[in-house]
Formats: C-alpha cells, sequence, structure tokens
C-alpha cells in the first residue's frame, strides 16, 4: 500500500492532529464538525464553547481508542508515512553537535540507503548505521527508497569493523521495505553481503544496539540488524517478507496484504509477545511523524539506557549474549515419532529390521519409500 | 488422422483406455512410469536408465531436480542421520488460503519428509564430514524453525566432533508461514557458522536448483568454499521481483551457476557426477593441511 500523504485540505494547515489516514475517515466527521461550530460562532456570535470541547473531547477519545487497536496494515502506513523521522533526522537529534558521517565502500561505491558515522549520545562515542529513507521523491530517488546495495551493506561492516576496533557501542537504526532487487546488487552478490554482515555481527565485541524505526522487512534489515538490544518503536513492523511480497506469493494476489499482515504478525507488540525484542519505544499518539524531535528523545533516552547496561559486561559475555539470544529463537518441537519407532523395535525386533533392509532397497526409486529415515 | 478422430483419441487417452485407431495403447501414467522427458532437449530415456544415472539427461546432460535421499546416495557410502524428530509448532498459528499445519501434512505426503532439510554424519571413501541436505520438494525446500535449528545443531556436531561440513542447499528462501522466526534462523545459522569458522574448521556450501532468499543471504553463501551445481539458478530475489522493479526483461542466463561465477559469487561449478568426488578432494586436501600446521586459533590473533 502506497503511503498516504497528508490531503491538502485547510484544516490539515491549521492542526497537525487532523487526520490523514484512511483508517482516520470517522476522525474526519468529528473534525468537520468542528470547524463548521467554528464557523457558526465566528459568525454568529453564538458562544459554542460548550459544544466545542464536547466534540474535541470525544474526537480525542476517539482517537485513543482509534491507536491502541491499529491493525497491522493501517500501522504500515504510518511508517511508510513520508514524514516519518529517518536515520539522518534521528542522528542529529541524537547527537546535535558531534556527527561525522563515514562514507564509501571502499571498494568503488556510496551507498545512499544506508548511512553511518560517529554521534555522542550521553557522553560516549557511538557509531551508528542505519537504512536512510527520503522524505520526498527526489530524495528518495538518491536514497533507493531506503533499499540498499551490496556495498551499502559493506560500507556498514566497515563501519562495524571500526566501532570494534575502537570499542564504540553501535547503534542501528531499520527503516527498509528490503534489500533493492536489482540486476547489480544480484551480481555483485547481495546475499553475501548480507550473510557476511550477520555472520560478523554475531561476533562483534562492542554492544549492539537495534532500534527498528519504520518496517523491517527480510534480509535488508537483518543485514544491520543482529544485536544485542533490539527495540522497535510502537507502530513499527518487522517481518520476514512485506506483506505485499507475501500475498503475491501465497495468495496469488498482492491485493490480499492486509491480510497478509495479520498473518505474519509482524507489529512491535507480536514481536515482544514472542520475546524477539527487548521493548518498545512508544510514539506519540498518531504517529511518531506528528512529533519527531519529542520521538528522538524517547529513542535517545532507551538507547542511551540500553547502552549503560550494556557497557560494563566484557566483551566475551557481549558476544555470548548475542549468540544465546538468537540461538534460542525457534526452538521446535519434538515428534513423538522415535518413541513410536523405538517401541515399535523393542516389540518386533525382527519387523524393525526387514522394514530397515526394505526401505535401503527401496530408495533408489525417486519417493518410492514412505519416509525412510534408517541410516542410508 | 482427421481432427475427429484426433479429438477422440485424446478422449480416450484421458480415460486411459484404449483408443480404436490404437495411437494410444499405454496409459498416460504408465508411460510416464517407463519414459522420462528432458525438459531441456525433450530426449525420452527410459526411467531405469535416468535413475541409475546421475538424474541427468542422458542426450544433453540437463541436470534435474533430485531429492535429499537420491543427493545423499550419490554424495555418501554410509549416512547417519541426527535430529530427524523435530517438528515445527506452528508459533504463528499461520493462515493463508490454508492453514499452515495442513500445508505440512501435505507437505510430508508429497515428500516422504518431516521436514525440508535431512542432516548426519557422512562417509564418504572413508572420509567422514558433517552434511546436510536440503529438499526442494518439502514446501519449497524453505528454512523454518526445525531448518535452522537442524542446520545449527549439525553446527554444534561438527564442532564437537572436529568434522568438516558441506550443506547441499535447494530453498526458495525463508518459510513465510514462521514469520520472524524464520527471518531469526538467517542470525542463528550464520552465528553459528562464526563460531564454526572461528575455529578454523572446513565449510562447503553446495549450491543447486534453486537456492534464493534467505538462504542465499545466510549459510549459503558463507562456505570457505562455494560450489555451485551446473545449471542451477542461485540468487536473492527471485527473477520476477526483480523484473517488476526495475521493468526490463532480464537475460536468459540471469542467476544462473555459470553468470555467478562470471561475477565472482562462487568458487567453481560443478556437473553432479563430479562433485562427489570434488566434495572429497577438498576435504582431504584441507584435514591435511591443518594436520601439518595445527589449528587455526594457534595462528589467529585474538580479534580486537
Amino acid at each position: 500500500m502506497p503511503p498516504k500523504a497528508d490531503k491538502p485540505t485547510k484544516a490539515n494547515k491549521a492542526m497537525t492532529t487532523t487526520p490523514c489516514f484512511d483508517f482516520e475517515q470517522p476522525l474526519v466527521a468529528i473534525q468537520e464538525k468542528i470547524e463548521e461550530l467554528k464557523q457558526l460562532g465566528a459568525e454568529t456570535g453564538i458562544d459554542v464553547s460548550g459544544q466545542m470541547t464536547t466534540l474535541t473531547r470525544q474526537a480525542d477519545k476517539y482517537r485513543k481508542e482509534l491507536y491502541s487497536n491499529l491493525k497491522p496494515n493501517e500501522k504500515l502506513q504510518i511508517v511508510r508515512h513520508p514524514e516519518r523521522p529517518n536515520t539522518l533526522d534521528i542522528v542529529s537529534g541524537l547527537s546535535p553537535e558531534i556527527w561525522f558521517e563515514l562514507h564509501g565502500n571502499r571498494c568503488g561505491m556510496d551507498d545512499g540507503a544506508l548511512v553511518g558515522g560517529i554521534i555522542e549520545l550521553n557522553n560516549t562515542p557511538m557509531v551508528v548505521v542505519g537504512t536512510q529513507k527520503g522524505h520526498n521523491m527526489k530524495d528518495n530517488l538518491t536514497r533507493n527508497f531506503g533499499m540498499p546495495n551490496p556495498e551499502g551493506y559493506e560500507k556498514a561492516m566497515r563501519l562495524f569493523a571500526h566501532a570494534n576496533k575502537f570499542g564504540m557501542p553501535i547503534l542501528t537504526l531499520i527503516d527498509t521495505p528490503g534489500a533493492y532487487p536489482g540486476i547489480a546488487a544480484e551480481e555483485h552478490g547481495i546475499g553475501y553481503a548480507i550473510a557476511l554482515n550477520i555472520r560478523e555481527m554475531a561476533r562483534l565485541r562492542v554492544p549492539v544496539v537495534s532500534v527498528v524505526v519504520g518496517e523491517g522487512c527480510s534480509g535488508g534489515a537483518l543485514g544491520i540488524g543482529v544485536a544485542n538490544h533490539i527495540y522497535m518503536l510502537e507502530h513499527a513492523v518487522y517481518t520476514v517478507i512485506s506483506p505485499e511480497g507475501c500475498a503475491s506469493i501465497l495468495w496469488r494476489d498482492a491485493s490480499h496484504a492486509g491480510q497478509a499482515a495479520e498473518a505474519l504478525k509482524l507489529t512491535a507488540q507480536d514481536l515482544e509477545s514472542f520475546g524477539i525484542i527487548d521493548g518498545i519505544i512508544p510514539e506519540p499518539l498518531g504517529g511518531a511523524h506528528l512529533d519527531v524531535a519529542g520521538q528522538i528523545d524517547a529513542i535517545g533516552r532507551q538507547v542511551a539506557k540500553a547502552v549503560e547496561l550494556l557497557k560494563p559486561h566484557p566483551p566475551e559475555a557481549l558476544v555470548e549474549q548475542r549468540f544465546q539470544k538468537y540461538r534460542k529463537i525457534g526452538v521446535p518441537g519434538q515428534s513423538m515419532r522415535h518413541v513410536v519407532r523405538q517401541s515399535a523395535q523393542e516389540a518386533q525386533p525382527a519387523m524393525a529390521s526387514a522394514s530397515k533392509s526394505a526401505s535401503t532397497n527401496t530408495a533408489n526409486t525417486a519417493n518410492a519409500t514412505k519416509k525412510s529415515k534408517a541410516p542410508i | 488422422m482427421s481432427l475427429r478422430t484426433w479429438f477422440a483419441d485424446k478422449r480416450q487417452k484421458q480415460k486411459g483406455q484404449k483408443s480404436e485407431t490404437g495411437h494410444y495403447e499405454v496409459k498416460d501414467e504408465t508411460f510416464e512410469q517407463l519414459w522420462v522427458e528432458c525438459y531441456n532437449c525433450t530426449h525420452r530415456m527410459l526411467r531405469r536408465e535416468f535413475l541409475t544415472g546421475h538424474g541427468m539427461c542422458t542426450e544433453c546432460g540437463y541436470h534435474f531436480r533430485i531429492n535429499s535421499t537420491q543427493r545423499i546416495e550419490q554424495l555418501a557410502d554410509a549416512f547417519e542421520v541426527i535430529n530427524d524428530d523435530l517438528v515445527s509448532t506452528d508459533p504463528l498459528v499461520f493462515t493463508d488460503t490454508e492453514p499452515y499445519h495442513e500445508r505440512i501434512a501435505k507437505a510430508e505426503v508429497k515428500s516422504n519428509l518431516y521436514e525440508a532439510i535431512i542432516t548426519g554424519i557422512a562417509t564418504t571413501n572413508g572420509t567422514r564430514f558433517a552434511l546436510g541436505v536440503m529438499d526442494f520438494d518439502y514446501m519449497g525446500g524453505s528454512m523454518g524453525s526445525v531448518v535452522g535449528e537442524k542446520i545449527t545443531r549439525l553446527i554444534e556436531v561438527a564442532l564437537e566432533q572436529k568434522l568438516s561440513l558441506v550443506i547441499v542447499s535447494a530453498s526458495g528462501g525463508a518459510r513465510m508461514q514462521e514469520g520472524i522466526f524464520s527471518l531469526m534462523q538467517m542470525v542463528k545459522t550464520g552465528a553459528a557458522l562464526g563460531r564454526f569458522h572461528e575455529r578454523g574448521q572446513l565449510f562447503i556450501s553446495v549450491l543447486t536448483e534453486p537456492t534464493f532468499g534467505g538462504v542465499t543471504a545466510s549459510f549459503g553463501t558463507l562456505g570457505d568454499i562455494i560450489i555451485a551445481e551446473e545449471g542451477s539458478r542461485i540468487g536473492f530475489a527471485g527473477r520476477r521481483v526483480i523484473e517488476q522493479t526495475i521493468r526490463q526483461k532480464l537475460p536468459a542466463d540471469f542467476q544462473t551457476a555459470n553468470y555467478l561465477l562470471k561475477y565472482g559469487q562462487v568458487d567453481m561449478v560443478v556437473k553432479r557426477p563430479d562433485l562427489r568426488q570434488t566434495l572429497v578432494g577438498l576435504i582431504s586436501v584441507h584435514e591435511k593441511s591443518l594436520k601439518q600446521a595445527g589449528p587455526f586459533m594457534h595462528r589467529q590473533p585474538a580479534m580486537a
């Protein structure tokens, strides 16, 4: 679903809290009524303040309810809002004085979709790496809509190594629809670039904190997302595949993206309940774009807290904690097959050995044996 | 033959009966059981002939997809299966057009497997190595929690027993039905390979038709040596996705093994009959060197 831009209405200019998303339509009605009342009051001089406050209160209550019960695809609309703070916005807010942007992969390219550099947060020098989306079309063309090429991940790796060398904690900011699916990306080994980042990030001897600011889709997000602590903004999503991609594969129709978003359980709240992320950073009512400075403050506080917590630990403990964090994810169930098999073998050892030899014989024919799991 | 008899024949053929004109004496299924037609050159060969070979066209050498059982038979003299009783727990209770647990049941029937990978310890020409073979027949070889866990446990066994590791990939990528859990398997396997790498043990990744997505972007490309099987297609994003994004026609050989070789993404392209010897040769040459030089950790300065 394309990001829904602000409708250029009069009310919109007047108030930042004016509805702008599809799902806010009921609010529009209330908002219009308030406008009408205001006009009426101005024209006739009748005191409408009593009704105004009731209506405003009603609108506020409705908005609060709406935003605490958002559907996944509504959250997607919020995180794809063009005014949502991007990596460079956050960096300049976190560390207004110290910001050295570092460029290039030292191998022929500087990827605009993935930026990084050095900041100082709470008197701690840190390396920040993040995917970078633009606020408008022109910006987005240079940023490739936040979809990095392999060279971007190489740059990230270079900065991670830099942080590792100088003992700087790392902050990664994730907001990407995925790695760029292009010809050159494949030719230059996008898969390898991400894989290498995953492997090497798992071995970093400094604290790594990751914040999913907007959408974190697929390997493109994971290429900078292996961390000791992972946080997500309230409406951010983190998923194995974009809902559109999932719908076009499983439903064979991208218009089922809403259903796919529901099924994928990709919201921050879902991920927290699975124990995959370490916390949720609240957003201002209506989304991060409505109070950028406040949002960046909240991010800064959470990151600083996490870094303070991680910093005293020795490098080995940090590596081990990070390793175990991921080692625990996705514990499979144990089937009863081995029990059944064992008891069958104990009961009828002769038959079991007969079936074993039979399965080896017929293993030649494709799919002929019924689940031959005996040693081949 | 008139058009009418042609249609009559076709109808008879569909019913699997003998036609009046006698054109279709063999039932369709029986025919399929006996003969295999090459997708590439339409050459017909006897199924028996085809199966005793390497699953290749006897005429043009086209590599058909083979399942994990066949692959293990080709690569190993003996194979000891480990961790075959792990099952998916359906953590998201995922339902698309049908529930995930029903898809699992169907996949088990279709592929005769419990998951999209078989792991174990193989012995070939006296060389023992840890071997994992993915199977495209089971839900497109997709990587869910079980696949990630089995690979990680295989790596741990290889670490413990100081064995070299070979993983033969064939996968459409991460399994969407397990959502974020599938995605995190990329880290789980990648991090485990990081430890394997630190200990200086050999990992050979064999990429076969087809290897895409989350597998390419994790353990698939982390091999010390990456071998692509002849004719296989390997990439991160699928061809259709790329075409839709850039709105251009892609070259015909895009993402094929030889294309990747040209762009330096794989070490070698190997034909299926040579794979066994290549693997054994590579493993023995590396193990010989490790024996002579001592463990990697002693030569490596600690990471700063």
